[in-house]
């Protein structure tokens, strides 16, 4: 299926829920509102014409620019993504999900976004979306074990923030 | 053999099959020609420590190829690649496991100061020397194996220069080369500059 058959699918299914897309691109995606998200996966997976049933991987973007001088040239507005890499072995076709989120959960900095989890669709999710939570700072809601997963437990921050300030020391250990 | 009364008759009953030291150099030649390392590869240098001990650069030249799996056998501890902050307390903890005398090899750019993750690394330690006390460096990304065996070596001068009395102070081990060349020192490189002459 083409990825252009494969949005006209989600779009006949969900409607508006479905927010955005770019078909003709080396990897095709389509955006996703995140409250929908749960329910476009499970379809994906479960119908037969799609039937994805191979999550290759879950990343984090952050899209924001911490040197103001250069925010203003910056061609994004502040925001995080997650991505699916989507792909049917069956079917040999494939598409990317995006969730486009908030910095921060209602602007609030420290509040983490959220997002629903998908590892009981997949269970590759489960690593995936902790590596994610534990790097991005990304809560996935409905993960059964969301713990960080390459930073030790008591590690502050999310590292892989573009506005993450590096600690001076980690248990009397200098840092800097 | 017959005595012939005049040599004291001591004389080469004993020599063969014994030999006379002193008690510290005995240890310390023992201790120096059997430094148990532990098996703590971390990273991309442990390929290079395990080249070491294999057959073509031979660790066991030096009596330092017994790798042990756990600390209370090991004498010295050869830190190969990045150390995280995750891991720091594991070799902080291992490194007070491991009984005296023990000496630590700091092996790699990572673990020595930081190498590549020194500035945007969130995760790397600076230097493993901010954890545990490093007794010989081994610069390099990743050194050559000769480099991990003069390492050693300089740790078995250090392990020479220990000393046993009481009170006693070790003597500073004196690296055999410097790396640089030697030149012949010419009396006016001491000679005292007229300005410093009338400070004093």
């Amino acid at each position: 299926m083409s990825p252009q058959e494969i949005a006209q699918l989600l779009k006949d299914q969900f409607g508006d829920r479905i927010t955005g897309e770019a078909l003709d691109v080396l990897d095709p995606w389509i955006a996703v509102a995140p409250e929908a998200l749960h329910e476009v996966m499970e379809f994906l997976r479960n119908d037969e014409r799609l039937a994805m049933d191979f999550l290759h991987c879950v990343s984090g973007v952050d899209y924001f620019e911490p040197d103001p001088k250069k925010a203003k040239r910056a061609k994004f507005e502040p925001h995080m993504e997650v991505l699916y890499h989507l792909s049917s072995m069956k079917h040999g076709h494939r598409i990317v999900i995006k969730v486009f989120l908030p910095r921060w959960k209602n602007d609030r900095p420290g509040e983490l976004p959220e997002v629903p989890s998908v590892a009981d669709i997949w269970p590759t999710a489960n690593w995936h979306e902790r590596e994610v939570y534990d790097l991005m700072g990304i809560r996935f809601v409905g993960h059964p074990d969301l713990r960080r997963i390459l930073c030790p437990e008591d590690w502050v921050g999310h590292p892989l923030r573009k506005d993450y300030e590096f600690p001076d020391e980690y248990h009397g250990i200098r840092a800097r | 053999m017959p005595h012939d009364g005049r040599t004291p008759w001591i004389e080469d009953r004993f020599s063969e099959g014994v030999v006379i030291t002193s008690l510290e150099q005995a240890i310390n030649w023992a201790r120096q020609s059997s430094l148990w390392p532990l098996t703590f590869g971390l990273a991309c240098c442990a390929i290079e420590m395990m080249a070491v001990g294999c057959s073509r650069f031979d660790i066991d030249r030096f009596g330092a190829g017994a790798f042990r799996a756990t600390p209370r056998q090991a004498d010295l501890m050869i830190v190969a690649g990045t150390v995280t902050y995750k891991m720091a307390s594991r070799v902080r903890r291992l490194y007070n496991q491991m009984p005296d005398p023990k000496y630590v090899i700091a092996m790699g750019a990572c673990v020595c100061g930081g190498g590549p993750y020194f500035k945007y690394g969130y995760h790397v330690v600076k230097g493993v020397d901010l954890v545990v006390p490093v007794d010989v460096y081994v610069p390099g990304c990743p050194p050559r194996p000769e480099a991990l065996l003069e390492g050693l070596m300089r740790v078995q001068d250090r392990v020479r220069a220990e000393r046993i009395a009481r009170d006693a102070t070790d003597e500073l081990p004196v690296p055999h080369h410097t790396g640089y060349p030697e030149l012949p020192i010419k009396p006016e490189d001491y000679r005292v500059s007229a300005s410093e002459e009338a400070s004093a």
